[in-house]
């Protein structure tokens, strides 16, 4: 459903400063498939998701979702389809309107057009909100109308997974949407993210830095490094992979590259 | 009586102007933009109101006043969004090129180059007063006072209404958080001209309205709207908090009362002495100094007392 044909992005192009952030990447995902990935920091995997989002275009290549071709759809176009929730806690909510609020603006994105000039906030979607927020057991049901920034990071982060998949979207992408919580919030907010992700089989893609998390967690593992996708496992060969192996991996390619520095200062 | 009579005067101004603060408010509270196209837009409403309403019906002239700030607002929006002009820049780009603009539609009448017109009585006020047939200073303040009142309360309602509806929700939610509304699918350029748009043709509203209470329409008279918007929804904020937008708009409204009463107060008075006319723009900074310290102050005084408390122990 998503495919991802040999994008490339490289930053500052034509100066000194020019980076590949991205090398020729090439990924199909199937339909309802999560897919983690890890790699080391400034390993591109922001970068791949901003691609997939139209955060910005890319210098080569094509991406597709459900066959439709959105290389150079603008971000809000895409945003109908794809939800993503990012790291920080502030940046998925509107901190200075209420719950309700952000909730009911959320809703309004399904495809489908509603009038521009009905009321924002009615009985009906309220109280469809305040059930669906009850099922997570935060605390966030009984406080509708409570400015967004007074919540907590763990429950903005709830509110920020509903609001991605009130209206289903297509796709969902997590950028590493625990790492700013403490461990026991983050446990309860990844139960969620899974419940809700199973209960409407959705395609998924997730970014985390935790190597076990990235195993037991979905169905499918990739690990980027240097703008490339270094692993991708699934099925029998990721149940048989362990974290071992996985930080053994991890390191190989970096004493490869240590290597190659050597080799390069050696010579001098 | 003569007081009373005094400030009635005066009261009229200070709803009217409050469709100015208005404007203020939803740019620069609810969008969160500093928007410095207001005194363009403010003349562009005056002048476009007084060619209508010599060449239409006054009513009419209202509605353009209202169209012509829309129109400003678009052009701010559009330099700021498509062109990626920086807010500050792009506002201060309209306002300027209007400047010129308003000179010219100024000299479009057969009087020839003049810097103001007359509305030869060709204002709503007067043809209220026609209808009913009213004459008098103190009737016509009266008359001036409900006219405003209803437009005002009229402006303020739809306002208030709108910022309820799903577009107005998601105008608010771009002054809020522009990367969470992009992600819910909604186009952050079309809500900030938009946004611009409702601001800009709300002080063009009140430009149009300011001069024909006044009777006339003068290059000058927008010299100041951007500081007394500011001032207004300032005052406002002080008095009635920080609150959503409803009670915003309402208090941007009040805070207009409010800042044009204390001015009629200080120059009644004399509180700067025989000089006081000659200091309202002084008058003006000085309040909005002073509404804006308050919090500095307070937590001065807070801190004081915290240090004095652990003294005592």
């Amino acid at each position: 459903m998503l495919e991802i044909r040999d994008i490339t992005k490289i930053f500052d192009k034509g100066t000194v400063n020019e980076q590949i952030a991205i090398k020729d990447i090439s990924l199909t995902l199937q339909d309802g498939e999560f897919v983690t990935i890890v790699g080391s920091n400034g390993a591109g995997k922001s970068t791949l998701f901003n691609a997939i989002c139209g955060g910005f275009l890319v210098d080569g290549g094509h991406i597709f979702l459900d066959g439709e071709n959105i290389t150079f759809q603008s971000a809000h176009e895409r945003a109908r389809k794809i939800g993503r929730v990012f790291q920080d806690p502030m940046r998925g909510t509107a901190p200075n309107m209420t719950i309700e609020e952000n909730l009911a603006l959320a809703y309004a994105r399904s495809g489908t057009r509603t009038n521009p000039f009905a009321r924002a906030i009615n009985k009906k979607n309220v109280d469809f909100f305040r059930e669906s927020l009850s099922r997570y057991h935060m605390g966030i049901e009984d406080r509708m109308k409570t400015k967004i920034g007074l919540l907590s990071g763990g429950q903005r982060q709830v509110v920020t997974l509903l609001m991605c998949t009130l209206s289903v979207p297509r796709l969902l992408l997590l950028d590493e949407h625990t790492a700013a919580l403490d461990p026991a919030t983050a446990e309860k907010v990844m139960e969620i993210t899974k419940s809700i992700v199973e209960e409407n089989k959705l395609t998924t893609m997730m970014i985390t830095h935790n190597l076990n998390q990235s195993l037991t967690t979905g169905s499918r593992t990739i690990m980027m490094d240097s703008g490339e996708i270094i692993l991708d496992i699934s099925g029998e060969e990721r149940e048989h992979m362990t974290m071992d192996q996985m930080i053994n991996m991890y390191s190989m390619k970096r004493q490869k590259d240590f290597d190659n520095d050597r080799i390069l200062l050696s010579s001098r | 009586m003569i007081e009373l009579q005094y400030y009635l005067t005066n009261l009229p101004d200070c709803l009217i102007y409050g469709l100015l603060a208005m404007g203020i408010y939803i740019s620069l509270r609810i969008m969160n933009i500093p928007d410095l196209t207001t005194e363009g837009s403010f003349g562009f409403g005056v002048v476009v109101s007084a060619l209508t309403a010599l060449a239409g019906h006054p009513l009419l002239a209202l509605l353009a006043g209202f169209a012509a700030g829309a129109v400003a607002g678009l052009v701010t929006g559009l330099l700021q969004t498509k062109l990626e002009v920086h807010e500050v820049l792009a506002g201060i780009i309209t306002m300027s090129g209007l400047c010129s603009i308003n000179l010219v539609l100024y000299s479009l009448t057969e009087k020839g180059a003049t810097t103001n017109l007359s509305y030869d009585k060709k204002t709503v006020f007067e043809l209220v007063k026609s209808i009913w047939g009213i004459s008098g200073q103190f009737n016509t303040s009266i008359v001036k006072t409900i006219v405003s009142f209803i437009i005002v309360v009229l402006a303020l309602a739809i306002a208030i209404w709108f910022f309820k509806t799903q577009t107005g929700l998601r105008i608010r939610a771009t002054g809020d958080n522009p990367a969470m509304v992009e992600a819910s699918s909604i186009d952050v350029d079309k809500m900030k001209i938009l946004a611009l748009m409702l601001a800009n043709a709300l002080i063009g509203l009140s430009g149009a309205l300011a001069s024909q209470s006044l009777g006339y329409s003068d290059i000058n008279t927008t010299n100041g709207t951007l500081i007394y918007g500011l001032a207004a929804v300032i005052i406002g904020e002080a008095v009635f908090g920080k609150r959503g937008p409803t009670i915003g708009l309402i208090s941007a409204v009040m805070g207009s009362v409010i800042y044009k009463l204390i001015v009629a107060f200080v120059i009644r008075n004399n509180i700067f002495g025989d000089k006081s006319a000659n200091l309202m723009k002084f008058t003006c900074a000085l309040i909005v100094a002073i509404t804006l310290a308050i919090p500095a102050v307070k937590k001065y005084i807070a801190q004081q007392k915290l240090r004095k408390a652990d003294k005592g122990c």
